[in-house]
């Protein structure tokens, strides 16, 4: 048989066979590589070690120790306690922003939505220590109480279970709004006005239509609290009492105290099984596919899926009725006139306790600001003076111009290399139909989920091996970890909104697929990257428990610093820091927000 | 009170956002049983209006008033309207006979009737098979019909609709023009409907409010606004027509003479409002000018043929008169007429009757 000249024509310029697609590839195995590497490797050999004694046999002696006494069991359940309270205020707390925030216009929006990230734009430490001086028992908030009246003694709010929970509900309260904000975005407000044209008062409309549509939003933001708060460890260090003792500084002292590595091991274990067992209990009630904020109607459920449903459902019947009965006795209280318009008083109601929340979130931010340039020697309220001896202090310090080099650097080598390998995966991930797409992308985010204590601990032993401890490579490459999660977690968000017959214009106009990625897609996904970039660094430049273990104490970062500095002694240096990096974060987050204003106009 | 003849009745309803007014006076009565439809582009206030009377914005001012009772700042719950919305508002998370039933759960009927209403009107929509799938697993028209379902199954006194078929495709949307032109008929309902095609507004109406520019323009039957509409903006919005500037040389008793493009006579219908020397437009259908002789025509005009275009049943002739104006005649489909070819001189004729005489400050500023 013979090849006419055409068919060897197109054969040789590739019209005729279907090319192999190596690019995909290309795209996803550094992500899978590099995961593979500094994430999965290292846990896996942390957990190895709970399963082996002290001469490398196969043994369970460290979970017989740890099952053995009850102190660890105990451990876990207060930590199990403290996550779940911490989970719930910051659901009942951040509803009514959340809420509030999905029905207000865009400008409006965006202007609230700084002051609910607040929390995040403040180092945690800096926060933690505003909360000591703003709740101890000769502080601010005890005086205005005393000031008032209220109480006649000074109220204990810290050191014990109500200082943790104020620390760790304000902490993790930004998380939690935002999520359940991209869920209830999408409600449509038809939806709403529907029911009421059907004959719904506005207590039914809410907790039979509004409400039962926002779950998956405040169950996924439910989730990332809970997870979020299982490994927290500065919180109830700083804040709580002897009796508040969480199971990550457990994981610690076996580690720097006692060197009992397989032990550490074992207590990782049982924190991360802790944490599967929630996330597949979630899945049978809403299915993961929730926490990226798709709906799962229709869905077949499991037993538990729908004993859930009849329960939610009958409660919300009866949440209704109630709110119901509550609007008709007001009507009889205020009766409704044909002729004049009421006042609306939910929507005030609604604004009053959103506002007093938002309060909350800010008042540590705002707090530390004032106390930076008191003349006194410790932090107290209210500040005396004003003096400069704070920032002079720090400004000259060499420790903490080394410091915050460090922590620039490090952040910024941290998330362009999250962003090198992130955003093709992203790409690899929206773009391609493929079996095992769903546990491909489980896996990328999967360091969100990971306590950041076990990789922590996982990376000081495959660093000690590697000699990487206490290295500026180590922590960049740490810091990665963290970061590539956020950047797929983004650049898939936005991907999925880019329309992407602009891409097959520009084929169609004579591009290549290079030219096409350099000219089209990248420059109308800038916005999106340039939040990516700034996602990345700002947990880069925040982040402690890495830093701690990683750098092995030879090399500092600004929250490490803060960190020591903190356990000799709380200055106000520490608040003219913290109001250093308030102003940093503020021109960074504004600046970026110019560009990417300036990018959308375009 | 003599409102209580009415079924719905507005009175000066004025609605801003901010300094931009949606909606400016708006009065419009309906009956009882009656099919009314506000029909007018996107911006005219229409669905401004539609909102107020279901209660789900505040006007600014002026009165509404429902089954004889005030009912201007009354929440929606209290006006027993039914309202079907363009994307249909169907609760995603709930089932077909959960969304039925919402509306009669709301009025703690017991459980046994709630059955066998929500049944009886999926019967009435024939889709008594979804009961108990979710609307997402349902077809547009599908959708479309549960949603009007729900409305019916507590048989408020009056259904609001905001362009129900407006996301349908074109078959779909005639099949349910239908269906609910049937519905209204066969249950005697009070309809007053929302939609930007005027052809829907024809085919389903007893009455259409014709709308602009946060107005009522005109209110009518088709037919009324069809032949003698009263305000330039209905005539040129409401089917097609040709539109052309004149001067009244004389009101007679029957007809008025004026003088119009190319400097022809032409006569037209009366109306009551014009003067002699004023500046006016008269509109004529298409389809009622005629091609050919143009003798035996109350009017007649001469004209060039330009193009000619078959669309299907009918055959449009564009005429382009001495002076450059354009007319257009449309004429039934039949294949040639008496040899007149693109290019060649054509005579157009028409009857004064069906020439409308529009005063050129009537309507926007009345």
């Amino acid at each position: 048989m013979s090849a006419t000249p055409q068919q060897v024509s197109a054969a040789l310029s590739g019209a005729i066979k279907r090319p192999r697609r190596w690019g995909g590839l290309l795209s996803i195995s550094p992500a899978l590589l590099f995961l593979g590497f500094f994430f999965l490797y290292p846990v896996v050999l942390l957990l190895g070690l709970s399963l082996v004694d002290n001469s490398g046999a196969l043994s369970a002696q460290h979970y017989v120790h740890l099952f053995e006494k009850a102190v660890y069991v105990k451990v876990l359940l207060i930590t199990l306690k403290i996550a779940g309270w911490t989970t719930v205020f910051a659901i009942l707390a951040g509803y009514p922003i959340a809420y509030l925030l999905s029905t207000v216009k865009g400008s409006t929006r965006n202007s609230l939505v700084i002051w609910v990230l607040m929390p995040f734009w403040t180092s945690f430490l800096v926060r933690t220590f505003a909360w000591i001086v703003l709740l101890g028992r000769h502080g601010a908030l005890n005086e205005l109480l005393l000031a008032l009246g209220f109480v006649d003694a000074p109220v204990r709010l810290i050191f014990n279970f109500t200082g943790v929970m104020i620390g760790m509900v304000h902490a993790l309260m930004p998380l939690c709004v935002l999520t359940m904000l991209s869920v209830m975005e999408n409600i449509d407000r038809n939806l709403m006005s529907a029911a009421s044209t059907l004959g719904a008062r506005g207590g039914q409309s809410f907790w039979r239509v509004y409400f039962p549509l926002s779950i998956p939003g405040v169950a996924a933001g439910g989730m990332l609290v809970f997870i979020t708060s299982l490994g927290f460890f500065i919180t109830p260090a700083l804040l709580g009492g002897a009796r508040d003792t969480m199971i990550v500084q457990v994981i610690i002292f076996q580690i720097q105290e006692v060197l009992n590595w397989g032990f550490a091991g074992a207590i990782a274990m049982l924190l991360l099984v802790a944490v599967l067992l929630i996330f597949s209990l979630y899945d049978q009630l809403l299915g993961l596919s929730t926490l990226s904020g798709e709906t799962t109607q229709g869905r077949k459920k499991g037993p538990i899926g729908r004993a859930g449903q009849w329960l939610g459902g009958h409660l919300v019947a009866t949440l209704g009725l109630v709110c119901e009965q509550a609007g008709i006795l007001m009507d009889k209280l205020v009766p409704r006139n044909a002729a004049r318009p009421r006042r609306a008083w939910g929507r005030i109601t609604l604004w009053v306790s959103a506002l007093s929340v938002i309060g909350f979130l800010c008042i540590p931010a705002l707090f530390v600001i004032p106390v930076s340039f008191t003349e006194e020697g410790f932090l107290g309220w209210p500040p005396k003076g004003f003096s400069l001896q704070w920032y002079e202090e720090v400004l000259n310090s060499p420790a903490w111009a080394i410091a915050a080099t460090r922590s620039f650097g490090v952040a910024t080598a941290s998330a362009l290399l999250g962003m090198l390998i992130g955003v093709p995966a992203a790409f690899f991930l929206v773009r391609r139909q493929f079996v095992g797409k769903a546990a491909l992308f489980a896996f990328l985010v999967s360091p969100i989920i990971m306590p950041n204590i076990i990789i922590a601990v996982a990376l000081f032993y495959l660093y000690a091996k590697m000699s990487l401890v206490g290295t500026n490579i180590g922590l960049i490459l740490g810091h990665t970890v963290l970061a590539i999660p956020y950047v797929v977690i983004t650049v898939m968000a936005i991907l999925k909104n880019y329309d992407h017959r602009l891409d097959q214009a520009a084929w169609t106009l004579g591009a290549n697929k290079w030219h096409t990625l350099i000219r089209i897609t990248l420059p109308l996904l800038s916005g999106g990257l340039i939040a990516s970039f700034m996602f990345a660094f700002i947990i880069s430049f925040d982040e402690l428990t890495i830093a701690l273990f990683v750098t092995g104490g030879e090399v500092t970062t600004l929250p490490k610093q803060m960190w020591d500095d903190a356990l000799m002694r709380v200055s106000p240096a520490l608040a003219a820091v913290a109001t250093l990096l308030l102003a940093f974060m503020s021109c960074f987050i504004l600046a970026s927000e110019f560009i990417r204003r300036r990018g959308a106009r375009k | 009170m003599n409102d209580s003849i009415h079924k719905l009745k507005t009175l000066d309803v004025r609605k801003t956002y901010g300094s931009v007014v949606a909606l400016d006076a708006a009065s419009i009565e309906m009956h009882e049983g009656e099919f009314l439809t506000l029909l007018g582009p996107s911006g005219s206030g229409k669905t401004t209006l539609l909102m107020a009377i279901a209660g789900l914005n505040d006007p600014d001012s002026g009165e509404i008033w429902i089954d004889g009772k005030l009912a201007t700042y009354l929440p929606p719950f209290k006006r027993d309207l039914g309202m079907v919305f363009q994307n249909y508002a169907l609760f995603p998370h709930m089932t077909i006979f959960d969304n039925i039933a919402f509306p009669l759960r709301m009025r703690k009927m017991d459980r046994a009737a709630i059955r066998k209403e929500v049944m009886r009107v999926l019967e009435i929509v024939q889709l008594a098979h979804v009961a108990e799938r979710f609307p997402s697993e349902l077809s547009g028209g599908q959708q479309q019909r549960i949603a009007l379902a729900r409305c019916f199954v507590y048989q408020p006194s009056i259904i609001l609709m905001d362009e129900p078929l407006g996301a349908l495709d074109k078959k779909l949307r005639d099949a349910l023009q239908r269906e609910i032109k049937h519905l209204h008929e066969n249950l005697g309902i009070t309809v007053l409907y929302v939609t930007h095609d005027q052809e829907e507004a024809m085919v389903m109406s007893d009455r259409i409010c014709v709308m602009n520019d946060a107005r009522v323009d005109q209110i009518g039957t088709p037919d009324e606004l069809y032949f003698r509409p009263s305000t330039i903006f209905a005539a040129d919005f409401l089917g097609e027509s040709n539109l052309f500037d004149a001067e009244v040389l004389e009101v007679r008793s029957d007809s008025i003479l004026m003088r119009g493009p190319a400097g022809m006579t032409v006569q037209g219908a009366s109306n009551g409002s014009v003067r002699t020397g004023e500046r006016v437009k008269f509109m004529i259908r298409p389809e009622s000018v005629d091609t050919g002789n143009g003798e035996g025509s109350d009017n007649s005009a001469e004209g060039t043929l330009k193009e000619v275009m078959i669309t299907g049943q009918v055959t449009r002739y564009y005429v382009e008169l001495a002076d450059g104006t354009e007319m257009v005649s449309t004429q039934l489909t039949r294949g040639g007429i008496g040899g007149i070819e693109t290019g060649g001189p054509i005579n157009l004729g028409w009857s004064k009757a069906r020439t409308v005489v529009l005063a050129e400050n009537v309507g926007g500023a009345s």
